[in-house]
């Protein structure tokens, strides 16, 4: 690829963005997805299961943050799919596809621009958490940084999922659902919500290669200061293998996608 | 020679076991306007999405303005625009941001994007829209927005897939203006359509399609020649009448009367429209003859198609649903 056709690839994706990121406030659904719920997770899960879950060393809402930030970035991506999944029924992936923008910009402006709203859920939710008693612990400015744009990039990773996901299925409601019901499973059986060590054993063993568990105890480490071994090392791997693999997954699919 | 802005050979596409397409060749020279007419099903959409790089072709070449579809499709897209049958549009977005926006996909200088912007929002009546979501908009207002954007890097290629399905009849008359207003600036047309009456009016060519072929091939009065052109069609009270309503008739006529005395119908080609109905009004009111129905007919689908294939579009069409 020339340099002049990388920038404007590069170009396109921002347009992509920039328009994505304009069109958020307008959308009723998509502002109670990013503020109400989040807020909403927050408050019900310090108080109703804060009381009854045992976290060794930490209180509960400071064991919490970090988990259900992470639990809501993962979830980010689905407005991703979702939005490709309305764009290829009415019509706009045919629009955009017979423009002479570079193949990749749409995912990848629809991708960054889910970087910007998981960008602002993660202060919204911190600053939500202070409000209920969360406190940072031995780290640094630089280490809570890290630990934002950790969840960042893991987000990233599965808005790609999620890009694949919407340009798969038939219609908005599937995009909806298929997008939800995989992440369940994968952010509830987790270190998010609960120590890993309080399931049985056969749930464990899911919980502790479960990417989920690991991004979380990466950013526990970097917040909290709590001992996670390479986990730090290992989010990042997850995040570029999974990225490795869907986003030119999602790219060649939009490539050959069209309504039917 | 050469000098056709659209040129398709040999061109196939097959869906699993449907065979969409069977060997389509298109020529449209620059700055005409070309109609793709047929049925739902015939591969009027299959055909257009092939021509905008949507699709490929199983079989054939195509070129679009000099450039292959498959080997040169960026040029091919920098030359283009598409509008289809559903509004395409941001419905978020404001009617100026999705122009904008298409406008900077079609990678113009942000200063351009926005004048251009302004000036198709004027264009097409949708200024004192412009600044507010489409998701505000009325159907005929998202359909012209969907045009507007087509036209946005001011292509000299412009596809237009039924363009005026599903809009009411005023609207439809707005957009017709449009498109005429489109060709009058020199940029090559091609749109499809189930209305013979909108080839008619807006197509320099037509080509007909029936299962993912080219049936026929014409101007529009050489397709009608083929049809039958526009009759007066009278009904008399009692089959008696019918065969004294046609010699009545026999001096208007532009070509043989018919008559059918099963139905106590008579045919009359005539070439003056609304004119002639009156002219037959008048020559039977002068007679005896007692007339139960009386009505100028212009050719439909129906008619080009039962010339040409001896079955109606609607019967083409629950074909294609038993199948």
């Amino acid at each position: 690829m020339s340099g002049n056709r990388l920038a404007w690839a590069l170009s396109d994706a921002w347009v992509v963005t920039k328009y994505n990121l304009i069109s958020v406030p307008r959308v009723p659904e998509m502002l109670v997805f990013l503020t109400i719920q989040p807020i909403l997770f927050v408050v019900l899960f310090r108080y109703v299961f804060g009381g009854a879950i045992e976290t060794p060393g930490l209180p509960y809402q400071d064991f919490l943050i970090p988990g259900i930030i992470v639990q809501t970035v993962a979830f980010g991506g689905i407005t991703t799919g979702i939005g490709l999944a309305e764009d290829l029924q009415k019509g706009v992936i045919d629009r955009l596809r017979s423009l002479p923008m570079a193949r990749f910009a749409l995912l990848a402006g629809r991708t960054v621009a889910d970087i910007g709203r998981n960008l602002f859920s993660i202060v919204l939710m911190v600053v939500v958490g202070f409000v209920v008693g969360f406190s940072f612990h031995d780290t640094t400015v630089l280490e809570i940084l890290a630990g934002v744009v950790l969840m960042l990039l893991f987000g990233f990773a599965f808005s790609w999922i999620a890009a694949l996901i919407g340009l798969s299925v038939p219609n908005a409601e599937v995009a909806q659902s298929a997008g939800f019901i995989w992440l369940f499973p994968l952010t509830f059986a987790s270190s998010a919500f609960v120590p890993v060590d309080s399931m049985p054993d056969w749930l464990q063993a899911f919980a502790d290669i479960n990417p989920v568990t690991v991004c979380v105890n990466a950013v526990r480490e970097l917040w909290l200061g709590v001992p996670a071994g390479d986990d730090i090392l290992w989010t990042i791997v997850w995040s570029l293998g999974l990225l490795a693999i869907f986003a030119p997954l999602a790219t060649a699919r939009y490539r050959r996608t069209s309504r039917a | 020679m050469g000098k056709e802005a659209i040129e398709a050979v040999g061109v196939h596409k097959r869906f699993g076991d449907v065979e969409a397409l069977r060997g389509i060749d298109l020529a449209v020279p620059t700055a005409s306007v070309f109609a793709l007419l047929g049925p739902n099903g015939a591969g009027k959409t299959t055909a257009v999405r092939i021509l905008a790089t949507l699709l490929r072709p199983d079989e054939g070449t195509i070129t679009v303005e000099g450039f292959d579809v498959q080997r040169q499709a960026q040029e091919v897209r920098a030359r283009i625009g598409l509008s289809g049958q559903y509004a395409a549009v941001n419905e978020a977005l404001t009617g100026e941001e999705n122009l904008e926006m298409v406008g900077r996909l079609y990678h113009l200088r942000r200063a351009e994007a926005r004048a251009r912007a302004h000036e198709l929002l004027e264009r097409f009546d949708l200024t004192d829209a412009a600044r507010r979501p489409v998701k505000t908009y009325s159907g005929g207002m998202r359909r012209r927005l969907d045009l507007a954007a087509a036209l946005v890097a001011r292509p000299p290629v412009v596809f237009l897939d039924e363009p005026t399905t599903g809009l009411d009849p005023r609207s439809r008359l707005g957009m017709w203006d449009t498109i005429e207003r489109l060709v009058g600036r020199g940029a090559t047309v091609l749109l499809t359509t189930q209305y013979l009456e909108e080839a008619d009016r807006l197509a320099d060519g037509i080509a007909v399609i029936d299962q993912g072929r080219v049936i026929a091939e014409g101007t529009a009065s050489e397709l009608k020649t083929r049809v039958g052109g526009e009759r007066v069609e009278v009904t008399t009270a009692t089959p008696d009448d019918a065969p004294r309503a046609a010699e009545a008739l026999r001096s208007i006529a532009d070509g043989e009367v018919v008559v059918d005395p099963d139905t106590a119908t008579v045919r009359v080609p005539v070439r003056g429209g609304s004119r002639s109905l009156m002219d037959a009004v008048r020559t039977l009111d002068a007679g005896t003859v007692d007339v139960a129905d009386i009505g100028l007919r212009r050719p439909t689908l129906d008619d080009v198609f039962l010339a040409l294939t001896g079955r109606s579009a609607e019967e083409v069409d629950e074909e294609r649903e038993a199948a």
